[in-house]
């Protein structure tokens, strides 16, 4: 097992993601704040569980959605299980015809994407039942797999991947909702 | 080869890098032919990377790095680990 300190330097890389993780999982600063420190805390007292050479980014997520889980959900009277209604596959893409026509300056799709505001898409994101922000947060901005995903929040792959699927489908049409309020789809300026 | 049904289905777990090796050869296959379907997935991919970008570059609030520093203090009470921030 190599030293605590060590451990420090080598975690400390970390803490961006993991503050900005805590912030779309608690959606206030002071609890993210608390978060973010009590995960480095737990770590550092269980480092010695750590294994040598596997993915400490992981394990510090792992750490951090546990310790929400736990204690940030028990604030709330019950855990939050909502349903979310059906969206279409491919909701977003199917209606970019009208809102590139409206952005007509538009060429790039990722320039089309960029009219979408930081605070529009975290809120997007942040607005989903958590049983579905969860998985999003980890596979989408974090980038884990559906089996480290599934460790993380202790639930079958298969319920990761159809949380996954519906959460997606539910942020997308959300932004889409964004542009339309904003007068960005063809249908806003009619 | 994957019709585009079939292809728009695991267009998800194509993304996510969770295909098997054959299934995502099939995949691969019909793209190459589909520009329906490329565009499809294209689209997508921007999106995920446009959220990525979105949602990862929260500015830390000035003081956390010290707040973490103080949890990694060797003999921490429990009522240690939340120092003032620095005056930096």
């Amino acid at each position: 097992m190599a030293d605590q300190a060590d451990f420090a330097d080598e975690a400390m890389q970390y803490a961006p993601q993991l503050y900005s993780g805590a912030l779309r999982m608690t959606r206030n600063q002071a609890d993210a704040e608390d978060l973010v420190q009590d995960t480095y805390l737990r770590a550092y007292r269980s480092y010695h569980t750590f294994q040598e050479g596997t993915n400490l980014r992981a394990w510090l997520f792992r750490i951090m959605t546990n310790a929400y889980i736990n204690r940030y959900r028990a604030k709330q009277r019950r855990p939050q299980e909502t349903d979310l209604a059906e969206v279409e596959d491919l909701y977003l893409y199917r209606r970019l015809g009208s809102m590139e026509a409206a952005a007509a300056s538009l060429s790039a799709e990722d320039e089309f994407l960029d009219l979408f505001t930081d605070d529009e898409v975290k809120e997007a994101l942040e607005e989903l039942p958590e049983n579905f922000r969860l998985p999003v947060l980890l596979a989408d901005v974090e980038g884990f797999a559906y089996k480290e995903i599934a460790e993380m929040l202790d639930i079958p792959i298969g319920t990761v991947m159809s949380r996954l699927h519906r959460g997606r489908k539910a942020m997308h049409k959300a932004l889409y909702d964004y542009a339309e309020a904003r007068g960005l789809t063809a249908a806003s300026r009619d | 080869m994957a019709n585009c049904k079939e292809t728009i289905a695991e267009l998800d777990r194509f993304l996510d890098g969770e295909l098997s090796d054959d299934t995502r050869a099939h995949i691969h296959a019909h793209l190459d032919g589909c520009t329906d379907c490329l565009s499809a997935f294209d689209f997508q991919a921007e999106l995920r990377a446009a959220i990525r970008r979105k949602c990862s570059n929260d500015e830390m609030p000035p003081g956390l790095l010290d707040k973490i520093k103080a949890c990694f203090a060797p003999d921490l009470d429990e009522s240690g680990g939340r120092p003032n921030p620095a005056e930096a």
